[in-house]
């Protein structure tokens, strides 16, 4: 099952790749990890996904307390979140592809945001499934570039992480 | 943070005048270029005492086996580069444990870090994955506080290494120093109490429970609940088993004592972890050499209660059904609160279910061998020692035999590498033994392969007048590499035979110790008696023994804990 981890960590050198470490060494799948400050200068938060059995997800979460910087840790996926990934993607926009692919962009709720003579830059944010769609929809060969985030989640409503 | 009116320091004599403060006895280390200010200021005192090792492994080591036998902080001092890569198989071997140990190591100055400087490495980096944290220090007004939060992470919640990474210029720099009485980190709040719901569903399932069993670790040992556990037992009256590293925890000696459990457990301990119907689990982490093959294990329903400080050790391995995540003293003494008025089942049918299990005798070895057995040095030393002496070991069947038949009566005598298996350990480990327990009789059990791994340190116990009884119990093999190959490799014995060795006699008497050989089982008590007799002079006993003999009972890995292979004398 893949789960959504946010973790509130010390600002300080060295936090992240002890988390990166602790999934390495311990066999634990990463599947995207993101990560930066928060309002307080002295916390970031990191959002990781990963995948695992019930089990596997309760070791990791045990795992990432255990480590000394880490403030608090929240499975997301555990109740009612929002999740947002942003993806930039260069296409090919030719004259012939061009009104199609806005049209494609405006479909998904995409912007362009630059144009050359034979590209387009396209902003597209959503959840991760919705991005992959994005990709499956054009034309493979339209592709030049993609780059995603990877997600960042929110609890809703009350549910807050916060120190 | 408490703050009294400091005074203007350099950051080595901060980094000294910290050690002064923690209270540290001993520094376990080796001079280099990274740390020369703080071997400068080290020389100019002498309420820290340092203890040159021949090698960084053995500075780690000898910390380790100080702290293990005093519930001290273990501490070492190494230089950059090479000395704090040398350090790092002792570091993990802590780290394994959970011994607490700081560990300062020298690091190039701030400006050269990241120019592959002259014995520059990542220490930081390369450590992090075997320490409970560690720090570089960046600038001099963090130096105090970063030393005052290695030793309250090292000590508190589950113990561990904590490294501290400090730059030349660093330790060069003036600062004004404080040393902080007190420390707290947002992130870091070991609990201490264990939960007043979940220790009243242990106390029901207790009182309950038709085949109890006590199983405990090294978590006893470390927080030092032995007396709180021991009274828990003779209190309901049931079976206890200890893990390797839990030996000590309860009196080997008692009757409701089962012997270690585990790879090679005996039979009757278990055979009553498959079988128990409510498992009380003390600092324990079911591990694979102690339950073997989990699915197995899981086969026989029962109920566990899982006691321990680190929640991550629980339902890592096994499903736990009562965790009780605390400090095992703090817990045990509530479940005796608890306990004390609450009537257990009388559990006579599952003792006499013990007792049929330990008629099996499975210890039992060949007496009348004309070669000597190992397992009869062991118990000849228990005997002449009268078992209490501290016993260190290196890794291999020599461990198992001294675990299987010295009866260990008392915690934190018994110290040996139990989670990362470091062969080399023991010699070292000893000395840190012997400075942490002036005038106790000492003994390293080790293997002619084994006590080749850090063997420089003769020369360390000879300038520190450390007279340790070395019980090399020399079988040329790799033994328990060899017992592997014989059952699982088709006796093809791989680089495991140990040709050339040294004559280990002229060996210690050329580093001016006694060497012995014993070839002879008439020989072996009286070469013990006349070696623990000399109580200022290191003997290293070399027993030439029995070359086929195996460690048995042996639970083949990926097995059962009852698929035991038994031996032949049986």
């Amino acid at each position: 099952m893949r789960h959504i981890i946010s973790i509130l960590v010390e600002n300080e050198a060295g936090a992240l790749s002890r988390i990166s470490n602790m999934f390495s060494a311990r066999g634990y799948n990463i599947e995207s990890l993101t990560v930066a400050p928060t309002e307080d200068a002295s916390m970031s938060r990191m959002t990781i996904v990963t995948a695992g059995s019930e089990d596997v997800i309760e070791q990791i979460t045990k795992q990432l307390n255990k480590l000394v910087e880490v403030v608090k840790v929240v499975d997301l996926s555990e109740a009612e979140h929002i999740e947002r990934e942003l993806m930039l993607i260069k296409v090919r926009a030719g004259a012939k592809e061009r009104e199609d692919m806005k049209r494609m962009a405006d479909i998904f709720r995409g912007r362009i945001i630059d144009v050359s003579d034979n590209t387009y830059t396209i902003e597209l944010t959503g959840n991760g499934s919705k991005l992959d769609a994005f990709i499956h929809a054009l034309d493979q060969g339209a592709i030049i570039e993609t780059v995603r985030t990877g997600a960042s989640g929110i609890g809703r409503g009350n549910r807050v992480l916060r120190v | 943070m408490d703050r009294v009116k400091g005074l203007e320091l350099t950051g080595a004599e901060i980094v000294v005048r910290c050690l002064q403060e923690e209270g540290v006895e001993y520094v376990f280390g080796y001079p280099g270029g990274a740390v020369l200010f703080i071997y400068d200021e080290l020389f100019k005192q002498d309420k820290v005492r340092h203890v040159l090792v021949r090698h960084e492994q053995g500075a780690a080591h000898a910390a380790d086996g100080y702290s293990r036998s005093s519930h001290k902080v273990g501490v070492c001092l190494v230089t950059s580069g090479p000395g704090v890569t040398n350090a790092v198989t002792g570091i993990a071997t802590a780290y394994m444990d959970s011994i607490p140990m700081v560990i300062l190591s020298g690091q190039v100055p701030t400006h050269a870090i990241g120019q592959d400087a002259f014995q520059e490495c990542d220490a930081v980096g390369i450590t992090r994955p075997c320490v409970k944290h560690n720090f570089l220090v960046k600038d001099v007004k963090d130096l105090a506080t970063t030393i005052k939060k290695a030793f309250y992470l090292a000590t508190t919640g589950r113990p561990g290494p904590v490294l501290v990474d400090i730059p030349k210029d660093i330790t060069a720099q003036p600062c004004e120093f404080v040393y902080p009485e007190t420390v707290s980190m947002r992130s870091y709040n070991p609990v201490k109490k264990g939960h007043a719901g979940q220790l009243k569903k242990a106390v029901q399932l207790l009182a309950e429970a038709q085949r109890p069993m006590v199983y405990t670790g090294g978590g006893v040992i470390l927080s030092n609940a032995a007396a709180q556990l021991t009274e828990l037992v003779k209190l309901t009256g049931f079976p206890c088993t200890n893990t390797l590293m839990g030996l000590g925890g309860y009196p080997g000696t008692d009757r409701q004592f089962l012997g270690m459990l585990g790879m090679h457990g005996t039979y009757e301990a278990n055979m009553a972890m498959q079988h128990c119907d409510v498992l009380l689990a003390i600092g324990a982490r079911f591990d694979d050499r102690v339950i073997g093959n989990p699915a197995h294990f899981a086969q026989n329903p029962r109920k566990i209660i899982h006691v321990d400080i680190d929640p991550s050790s629980i339902s890592k391995r096994v499903k736990v059904d009562v965790p009780i995540v605390g400090n095992i003293p703090d817990v045990l003494e509530d479940l005796l609160k608890q306990l004390g008025g609450t009537k257990v089942q009388d559990i006579a049918p599952w003792w006499k279910q013990i007792e049929q299990w330990r008629t099996k005798d499975c210890l039992k070895y060949d007496r009348a061998s004309k070669i000597i057995k190992p397992q009869y040095v062991l118990e000849k030393l228990y005997e002449v020692t009268n078992g209490e002496a501290f016993v260190t070991s290196d890794v291999g069947q020599h461990q198992m035999w001294a675990a299987q038949f010295y009866k260990f009566a008392k915690p934190r005598r018994w110290i040996n590498s139990g989670g990362l298996g470091t062969m080399g350990f023991g010699l070292p480990a000893a000395m840190g033994v012997r400075l942490a327990n002036p005038g106790a009789t000492v003994a390293c059990v080790t293997g002619e392969s084994s006590i080749q791994m850090c063997l420089q340190e003769l020369s360390t116990c000879k300038q520190y007048r450390l007279p340790i009884k070395i019980v090399n119990l020399n079988n040329r093999y790799m033994g328990m590499v060899r017992q592997w190959q014989q059952f699982f490799h088709g006796n093809r014995y791989s680089e495991s035979y140990m040709d050339a060795l040294p004559d280990f006699v002229k060996l210690a008497e050329g580093y001016g110790h006694r060497g012995v050989l014993i070839d002879k089982p008439a020989d072996v008590e009286p070469a013990l008696r006349e070696a623990f007799a000399r109580k200022d002079e290191l003997v290293f006993m070399d027993f030439i023994t029995d070359q086929a003999e195996n460690v048995y009972p042996m639970v083949p890995g990926g097995k059962g804990i009852t698929e035991m292979i038994l031996s032949e004398e049986l």
